[in-house]
């Protein structure tokens, strides 16, 4: 074979080699890789949706550092997160815990537990409406939670939860917990099962208490399934907005407005394209950073 | 005298952590028990029966909300959908990690290394440049324009599990169907397809969930009643029944009764998918 159609058939073989991704690289390019650059250049551009795009440059990011309702979003996504990390990871973790052990129906939880994170959002939000609903009729209490509060002799307690600007969020967040810690729940219970038995074994005999083998041996075996948890229920709950939508109606937006909604209310709302974008590429860039420098802390804690 | 304080104290502590686990279980499964309880109710019987089980169940809700609610169109187009997306996905990624892990061709590293970004970074409010695309496409209504956007959501992750799974595989399998003739589309199709079944199995019943699950883009690229989702279907329907709760939850049930079923079918896979990805991080 000469040199020329060993080239040939080399190139042949390539192009045949690229023909099997070529299917996956152009849906990636035309639907992640284009409406990705697409959406920095709209955030510089003022522009309906139709007609003329007319670029401003900056001034949609100096509009948005300037825009209250904006921060405040960031700040309802930041507070449904802080509750996600603390009260559902801490549940998911205990619970993974007293999973971890020769226990009766241990098949059955762990089934259990993770079928609300696998119904929708719509379904769920849809589901604690109407067990949360504030309204009455013939004299009863419709929703369950105030019906069941009512009944068993905390009639004070009997609240219009998500229609009260003081606890709608609160009530969203939990709602979001019982949705969400499964998922926490499976991960760190198959960290926890990675774990030697033979280390809890030695530090028994080396006589150390339960705590002492928790914080010692568990917690530092357990921190980098921790860390993907964090940084998951992070970038989980900073972009939670389905559930908020289902779950309440227009009148208390601007006590549960999150990003993704400041997003969808600019884009479908106010048909203001390149502000959303400009929303969308601030949001971003604020996720990336939240979620590397949550990497950066746990290395650092790692290496003390 | 010892021992019994032991035994006693083993007792309690494991009496506490299931009064625990179970109040945990019911607090998971109560809510969707009501779900169901009040779809079998009337508008009469809904605030008045204090039984847990209802007296008398009563069909009609599923009738109405199938008939009425356009449910029968909105369970057919979420089937399709998923059916579509899901044997996409698996089609083009199996394809696509095949050629990363076992051919050779310049660029591969490039575009693998693109495909691992694309899943590292978050891209929140992506939809607003999707949707903009899509209508210059005039793929906004159509069947095939949702499906593809779909498609593309659980590609990344699913090639990268395919393509770490292919790497682990042993070569002898495919010089063995090599000499007996088979080209490279007759190995990924032979050999490398069905060995990967556990990896496909993960990325079928992870991609099923997330596709009938999915809301934000059913809603702003299908506008048209016939083309709608169940999820996109659920939100119309409650428009139109927000006081009728009973058909409401008779809805919620259809929706949410198949992706349980499949999920107790299939939770040994989510399982190992989620702790894989626990482990490998």
């Amino acid at each position: 074979m000469n040199s020329k159609a060993k080239a040939a058939a080399i190139f042949k073989d390539n192009l045949q080699n690229f023909f099997f991704v070529l299917p996956a690289f152009a849906i990636f390019c035309t639907f992640y890789i284009y409406p990705f650059l697409n959406m920095i250049f709209l955030s510089f551009h003022e522009w309906r949706g139709i007609g003329p795009m007319h670029f401003i440059g900056l001034q949609n990011y100096q509009e948005l550092m300037s825009d209250n309702l904006w921060w405040d979003s960031m700040g309802h996504a930041g507070y449904i997160t802080l509750i996600a990390l603390t009260f559902q990871n801490a549940l998911a973790f205990a619970l993974a815990l007293a999973c971890d052990r020769e226990i009766r129906m241990k098949r059955f939880y762990r089934v259990v537990f993770f079928i609300p994170p696998v119904l929708s959002e719509v379904v769920v939000g849809l589901i604690w409406n109407w067990i949360l609903n504030p309204e009455m009729q013939n004299g009863q209490h419709i929703g369950l939670l105030n019906h069941l509060l009512y009944t068993s002799g905390f009639p004070q307690l009997v609240h219009n939860w998500l229609g009260d600007p003081k606890t709608a969020l609160t009530t969203i967040a939990i709602v979001n917990s019982w949705k969400g810690f499964g998922w926490g729940f499976i991960m760190l219970l198959a960290g926890l099962q990675t774990i030697d038995k033979q280390l809890y074994e030695a530090a028994k005999v080396d006589g150390a208490s339960s705590w002492k083998i928790f914080t010692n041996v568990t917690m530092p075996m357990m921190m980098p399934v921790i860390l993907v948890v964090v940084i998951l229920t992070i970038l989980g709950c900073m972009q939670v907005f389905v559930l908020i939508l289902t779950m309440v109606n227009e009148g208390l937006v601007n006590h549960t407005d999150v990003p993704v909604l400041r997003i969808l209310s600019a884009m479908t709302g106010t048909n203001r394209f390149g502000y959303a974008c400009a929303e969308a590429v601030n949001f971003g860039v604020i996720l990336v950073c939240i979620s590397f420098m949550t990497k950066k802390l746990s290395d650092k804690a790692k290496q003390v | 005298m010892n021992t019994n304080r032991y035994v006693l104290w083993g007792m309690t502590k494991s009496t506490l952590i299931h009064v625990f686990l179970i109040s945990v279980a019911l607090t998971c499964l109560f809510p969707i028990f009501w779900m169901v309880r009040c779809a079998f109710m009337t508008n009469e019987t809904v605030f008045v029966d204090q039984g847990i089980i209802p007296h008398h169940l009563n069909f009609g809700n599923f009738a109405i909300a199938w008939t009425q609610g356009n449910f029968a169109v909105y369970f057919l187009n979420s089937v399709v959908y998923t059916v579509c997306v899901v044997g996409g996905i698996v089609l083009v990624s199996s394809l696509a990690a095949f050629s990363f892990s076992r051919l050779k061709f310049p660029g591969k590293n490039i575009i693998f290394y693109m495909f691992v970004a694309a899943m590292m970074i978050p891209l929140p409010g992506s939809f607003v440049a999707l949707f903009v695309m899509m209508n210059k496409l005039h793929l906004i209504n159509t069947r095939f324009g949702y499906i593809l956007c779909m498609i593309n959501v659980g590609l990344s992750m699913s090639i990268l599990l395919l393509k770490t799974f292919f790497d682990k595989m042993s070569r002898d399998l495919e010089d063995a169907a090599r000499i007996d003739g088979c080209g490279k589309i007759g190995i990924w199709w032979n050999v490398a397809l069905p060995l990967a079944r556990p990896a496909i199995a993960v990325i079928v019943i992870f991609n099923s969930l997330n596709v009938w699950n999915e809301y934000i883009l059913a809603t702003l690229l299908l506008g048209d009643s016939q083309l709608m989702p169940l999820q996109r279907g659920l939100m119309v329907f409650q428009g139109a029944n927000s006081t009728d709760y009973p058909v409401l939850m008779a809805g919620l049930t259809m929706a949410a009764i198949p992706i349980i079923v499949v999920y107790l079918f299939m939770q040994k896979h989510i399982v190992k998918g989620l702790s894989s990805g626990a482990v490998v991080g």
